[in-house]
């Protein structure tokens, strides 16, 4: 079983001049939205369960006084909240979107950490939040538990995912290609590039099983797992801010991810992860040959 | 498609497909009945984590280091009940613990009575619903003491307690929402299971729930019922005030509080 192989349509290629291949397999293709749509979910239910006590610490315990993080209001001029965020020493003002944000159809602003667009429900209640999370949780998990099997055993992590030797000596370049936003044509179009391979095993191998563990670590049942294992992830403190850090770094990753997605081509990269054709970018250097 | 096309697609989807999308989310959020499945999930979670941690794991349990300064109280920091004042201003000499329902042998315990019989004292993490922890030492009877005095019988499944604080106004406004909770049997014999009367080595404050306190250390802070006056032993939650066996479960929130 491979995800590249060069199964090109013939009658396609030879109308259009363009190659199709079948890049990505039904699978893949399924747990990729599933994926999608749950982690926006967490992600926004996430936000919804932060603003109910919108503060991160370190340690086992909550040190109130010293918050690494805090996004809260204080009372402006006309009495309205004004939202600030702290963090350690520093205060910035993010009034309108973090610490104070007017819900719609309000006409005040009112106290909410994360404004209301961003966060499941739009009308802050932790019940529900809660409610959203701890489902989708387990649909994110299993779908999850399901990719990296489905990775391991269909030689996907192997072939695909793992960086050759001498595409790791070319990260340099490959660095370089991406801030010049040059994108691989022809046939290096078929494999991930270096950069995009790491990118894809740091956030499957290391943040998805941290922001898990450090989930679990914050359920008082599952830390009677065994003696102090949440002393490891620093505390239950801890575990919440690396949880919450980790959030963030997904969604820097899914920003990226969605910005490589549309400069590469949104309609050939969408194709590609709906029906699994992606058509192969021109080589310029193949075109100039007579 | 060409560029148009797309271009027109684009602004239809940032235009209204995509708030369209977010507000329709926000009216299934807001249904009762999505909730409710969703919900569900709590109890794949308990069957996980039971079947993972097994019935008797412990919490973790701290050292006098880690006790925090100051105990934070979260909900009621004094019951506004014309009972509860009278209790306290008697230093709860009158106050008696009823404990009923499906047992052999109904009862009720002065704090006194409480005192004389076996005690645990334990220092443990409690962690509010809401994401904050706060360390504590806490001394009590173990709940499964008090139990095996009144003897469930073979029905009982669960374990209610009856609280002294109003929650939607006073005791004359709202009698009948006082605090309650309920955890199951296998839970309330636990060995940390304790109705507690002391912390950090002084009487219960009142801002903590005195005179007596439950705690019950796998499970968030919501089901730490405070001001405790009767405790019933049950077959079943449903006919109980909102049927969802506790003051915010009938109010959405998760029965099982182990995450």
């Amino acid at each position: 079983m491979r995800l590249f192989y060069a199964r090109t349509m013939p009658a396609v290629a030879a109308a259009s001049g363009q190659r199709l291949f079948y890049r990505h397999r039904l699978p893949i293709r399924v747990m990729h939205w599933i994926n999608v749509f749950s982690f926006f979910l967490m992600l926004m239910s996430g936000l919804g369960i932060f603003n109910a006590h919108p503060h991160l610490y370190w340690g086992r315990d909550a040190d109130f006084d010293a918050p690494l993080l805090s996004i809260t209001a204080r009372a402006g001029p006309d009495g309205e909240p004004h939202g600030i965020t702290q963090v350690g020493p520093y205060v910035f003002d993010t009034d309108g979107v973090l610490g104070a944000s007017r819900v719609k159809g309000a006409n005040r602003q009112s106290e909410r950490a994360f404004p209301s667009w961003a966060t499941i429900p739009g009308r802050q209640y932790l019940a529900t939040a809660r409610n959203w999370h701890l489902f989708f949780a387990w649909v994110f998990v299993l779908n999850g538990i399901a990719y990296v099997t489905y990775t391991v055993f269909s030689g996907h992590l192997r072939r695909d995912l793992v960086p050759r030797k001498d595409e790791l000596r070319g990260i340099g370049g490959s660095l370089k290609d991406h801030l010049l936003l040059r994108h691989p044509a022809g046939a290096a179009a078929r494999r991930y590039n270096v950069l995009q391979n790491l990118a894809y095993l740091a956030v499957i191998f290391v943040v998805l099983p941290l922001i898990v563990l450090a989930g679990l670590g914050m359920s008082p049942r599952l830390d009677a797992l065994f003696g102090g294992w949440v002393d490891l992830l620093g505390g239950r403190q801890s575990a919440r801010t690396l949880h919450f850090a980790a959030a963030f770094l997904l969604l820097a990753f899914v920003v990226v991810h969605v910005f490589e997605v549309i400069v590469t081509g949104l309609w050939n990269n969408l194709r590609s992860m709906i029906t699994g054709y992606y058509r192969l970018p021109d080589d310029h250097h193949e075109e100039r040959t007579p | 498609m060409s560029a148009m096309a797309r271009r027109r697609f684009l602004r239809l989807a940032a235009g209204s497909i995509l708030p369209g999308a977010l507000a329709g989310c926000d009216r299934l959020a807001a249904s009762e009945p999505v909730n409710d499945t969703l919900r569900a999930a709590q109890f794949l979670s308990q069957r996980a984590q039971a079947l993972v941690t097994g019935r008797d794991a412990m919490a973790q349990e701290f050292t006098e280091d880690d006790i925090a300064d100051v105990f934070r109280s979260n909900g009621t920091a004094m019951p506004d009940s014309r009972l509860y004042r009278q209790l306290l201003a008697d230093r709860f000499r009158g106050w008696r613990l009823q404990v009923g329902g499906l047992v052999a042998r109904p009862a009720q315990y002065s704090l006194a009575d409480l005192q004389a019989m076996p005690s645990r004292t334990q220092i443990t993490r409690h962690d509010c619903v809401e994401g904050w922890s706060v360390i504590g030492k806490w001394t009590g009877v173990p709940l499964r003491h008090v139990l095996a005095l009144v003897q469930p019988r073979p029905a009982a499944r669960y374990v209610v307690f009856h609280c002294a604080d109003p929650m939607d106004g006073s005791d004359v406004q709202a009698p009948g929402s006082t605090y309650y909770e309920s955890i199951a049997l296998d839970e309330a014999v636990h060995p940390q299971t304790i109705l507690a009367y002391g912390l950090n080595d002084e009487p219960l404050p009142v801002k903590n729930g005195a005179p007596l306190r439950l705690r019950v250390e796998r499970q968030l802070g919501y089901k730490q019922a405070k001001y405790l006056m009767r405790i019933d032993v049950v077959e079943r939650l449903e006919n109980i005030r909102g049927g969802k066996g506790g003051y915010w479960e009938d109010q959405g929130y998760e029965w099982y509080a182990g995450i």
